[in-house]
């Protein structure tokens, strides 16, 4: 027998479970009208496929998952588009979102005898995630994460504990229960799919022990199999991820953690019944079970519903008065929420359509100051310090609620429950982490605005400093070219280039033939003047009695203009005799 | 002995040589230290910048974020900042320890946050605003249309001056579903406290 561990805190509230419990799962049938939002999951909301108009058939794709973190969508029975626009959606703001609403025709007609894999041991894990993943599940326990992400999980980080949730703790919700007592082979044919994904060391089924028949059943279905059925006193919220996992291993989650930090991934019996339904059958996920409950409700009981129902068709089925009823409540009376209305539809995190009396679940008496009892401390079941966190977010001290780990409070909605002076605590948590994320969101984005501001302005300083350089450079050229011109034409080194080129010219000239009797004749005159200069140059050079070398090179020269005078004045000659 | 006998002699002096003898060297050590550990820059202005909304849009009078984080460093009043709000004028008072004072109204009022927004069909191609955004959050290229990269759009209003066929709207960024959070609880009013004397007297009148 394998030890029960507890968890810190916890309470126990008036389980109100039996109500839905007298009758079996009952169909819910198909309604008039569809309404399925695009954001039922965590993540990024779907991508519609269909326009208005179209008609669509059970079980075709409407919306495409965008991106990973995401799910795809699937139209739960046969009909025509009406619409994809913004209708109430089941979210504690009451705002709108993007739905694709179906006109239903009520012929219920597949889009096709889908095709399941039978034999699934044979199939490469990835194959039966991307099954999984085309089938649109998301977690059924009430957050939504995509099924598919959460096996697939970290490459190599190495799953030993696979847990059944079957635990459903909060009061009046029998969703799981009956489907632990009607469908425990079908949840067992599930967990050994998950099985063969994961490949864990062991697999724990954890139940409260209030749900007998449900033990029973599982106990019945899962006799041979390694799975084993645990049962553990009830207490809220025994079903928590984290609470389920110290229960069964008696292992703590990390604080910021995620379970398979510690080796261990938890998945839900509901979760567990569509995996089953994607693998075997490849049906994707379009109904769930749904508990319709509460004192406003003739015959409260679970619903096979197709998602997308509005709550009103479900809320007819078990024989709602309306005037009985103050708030319709999607979820549990811990954990849920008040709907905007009658008229928002079931979706894939809806376990439960709660529909109590005013005499049954109060408007809660105005709050009182807090008196530091410290009950809440001790309800908690995150060890955290409720009243702690309440001072601090009153006081909007971020950094302090941080450091008493506020995003640790997994909203359970204990301290609530047992505060003498009715603080509605988890409102003030919730209020307070929605501020903290926030603030980080809009850091990170001054953060961006900022890195973009600086990279403009040094961008700007490089372009200024690039264009002042270039002048820079202009100027000093043109200050170099005008120094130069000042010191003497001459010493110009375009102009002395000039005159060379020039001078080699005249020089070709003087060797061959003048190409003009005129031109031989200047050319003539020039070479004799520059002998008689030269002439005269060795003259004054004998005379001042200079140096040997230059009188020679004089000499010598002298000699070179007479041969070539002499070849000039022989040349118009030849030309001539021709 | 000889020591201790200039010292019982002359005591004045002898303090005055142990002190400087103790002074200099812890002197030059403090001198030493101050240039091996300094600081480069300046941390007070950087985490004043940390705390600005970097916003850039020029409203407290400094060009940008950063020139103003540094003037506050140098004493320059806290409440000039509009974009940041009563928010961000409480985090620089809890930062410099001062009292907050409110957002001073020269500078302009909080406003709700918006986003640039260009009439594309209207826009000529000018590039104005191009030069004028402090993020460089304009796409577009001369004489042909310009338009706002949302996501890095700071709500600065500075492309709005520039552009000469007025075709930039300045629009307030809608509460959706995903920026929708739970707010804080109501606390509980005067008239719900249960002590009947603790009453006011028109509650008591009522």
């Amino acid at each position: 027998m394998r030890r029960i561990h507890d968890f810190h805190g916890g309470i126990h509230p008036a389980e109100n479970k039996l109500q839905s419990l007298a009758t079996g799962i009952r169909p819910a049938g198909i309604p008039s009208q569809l309404i399925l939002p695009l954001a039922q999951h965590i993540g990024a909301p779907s991508q519609p496929l269909v326009s208005p108009g179209d008609r669509v058939l059970k079980g075709q794709l409407i919306a495409s998952a965008a991106g990973h973190v995401s799910v795809p969508l699937h139209a739960p029975s046969s009909g025509q588009i009406l619409a994809i626009e913004d209708r109430p959606v089941p979210h504690p703001s009451g705002y709108s979102a993007p739905c694709v609403v179906i006109e239903c025709d009520g012929r219920d007609e597949w889009v096709e005898e889908p095709s399941g894999i039978r034999n699934y041991r044979a199939c490469e894990p990835s194959a039966l995630l991307e099954k999984i993943r085309s089938a649109g599940i998301a977690g059924m326990g009430g957050a939504g994460f995509p099924t598919a992400v959460k096996l697939a999980g970290k490459p190599g980080a190495g799953i030993t504990t696979l847990i059944i949730n079957g635990t459903e703790c909060e009061p009046y919700i029998t969703a799981d229960d009956i489907l632990m007592q009607e469908r425990a082979a079908d949840i067992l044919a599930g967990v050994d799919i998950m099985r063969h994904i994961l490949k864990p060391q062991e697999i724990l089924f954890g139940i409260e022990d209030n749900k007998p028949a449900a033990i029973a059943a599982l106990k019945t279905a899962a006799a041979g199999s390694d799975v084993e059925i645990i049962t553990f006193p009830t207490k809220y919220p025994s079903g928590g991820e984290k609470q389920l996992i110290e229960i069964l291993t008696g292992k703590q989650v990390p604080s910021g953690g995620l379970p398979a930090d510690i080796g261990v991934i938890c998945q839900n019996v509901g979760t567990a019944v569509a995996v089953r339904n994607a693998v075997i059958y490849g049906r994707p996920l379009i109904s769930r079970i749904t508990t319709v409950t509460g004192d406003a409700v003739t015959a409260p009981g679970n619903f096979e519903v197709l998602l997308g129902t509005p709550m009103a068709h479900l809320l007819a089925l078990a024989g709602f008065s309306a005037e009985k009823c103050e708030r319709l409540i999607m979820g549990g009376p811990m954990m849920g929420f008040t709907v905007s209305g009658a008229e928002v539809p079931v979706v894939k995190t809806t376990n439960c359509v709660l529909a109590p009396t005013t005499r049954e679940m109060p408007t809660p008496p105005p709050a009182q100051p807090c008196i530091r009892c410290g009950l809440c401390a001790q309800a908690c079941p995150a060890s955290l310090l409720p009243q702690q966190l309440f001072w601090f977010a009153q006081g909007k001290e971020f950094d302090k609620l941080e450091q008493h780990n506020l995003f640790d409070c997994i909203e359970c909605g204990a301290c609530s429950w047992v505060c003498p002076s009715h603080i509605p605590l988890v409102q003030y948590y919730r209020a307070a982490k929605a501020d903290i994320v926030k603030q980080r969101r809009d850091h990170e984005k001054s953060e961006q605005a900022r890195l973009r501001f600086e990279a403009r302005q040094e961008r700007i300083a490089r372009e200024e400093a690039e264009r002042e350089a270039k002048r820079a450079a202009r100027k000093q050229a043109a200050e170099k070219r005008a120094e130069l011109a000042a010191e003497g034409g001459d010493e110009d080194p375009v102009q002395a280039a000039i005159e060379r080129a020039r001078a080699r010219k005249t020089a070709q000239q003087g060797t061959a033939p003048a190409n003009t009797p005129d031109g031989g004749v200047k050319q003539l005159a020039a070479l004799r003047e520059k002998l008689a200069k030269t002439e005269q140059r060795l003259a004054l050079s004998r005379e001042a009695g200079e140096d040997n070398k230059i009188v020679t090179a004089l000499e010598a020269t002298v000699q070179r203009l007479r041969d070539r005078i002499s070849a000039a004045e022989q040349s118009p000659a030849e030309r001539e005799t021709p | 002995m000889n020591m201790v006998e200039l010292i019982a002699q002359y005591p004045l002096l002898a303090a005055l040589v142990a002190l400087v003898g103790l002074g200099a060297p812890f002197g030059a050590l403090l001198g030493y230290a101050a240039v091996r550990f300094r600081t480069e820059g300046n941390p007070i202005a950087d985490q004043i910048n940390e705390i600005l909304p970097q916003t850039q849009c020029g409203q407290c009078g400094y060009p940008g974020c950063r020139p103003y984080a540094e003037a506050i460093a140098n004493g320059e009043a806290i409440n000039k900042c509009p974009p940041g709000g009563q928010a961000t004028i409480q985090a620089l008072a809890d930062l410099l320890d001062v009292e907050a004072p409110v957002l001073d109204e020269e500078h302009g009022e909080e406003k709700a946050k918006t986003v640039a927004y260009i009439r594309e069909d209207e826009c000529i191609g000018c590039t104005k605003c191009i030069q004028a955004c402090p993020v460089d959050a304009i796409l577009g290229a001369a004489k042909q249309m310009h338009t706002v990269i949302a996501s890095e759009c700071t709500g600065c209003d500075l492309c709005v001056e520039p552009c000469p066929v007025d075709c930039i709207d300045m629009i307030p960024v809608e509460e959706g579903l995903q920026s929708w959070h739970w707010p804080l609880p109501q606390t509980a009013s005067r008239n719900l406290d249960v002590i009947a004397s603790d009453a006011s007297p028109e509650e008591r009148a009522a």
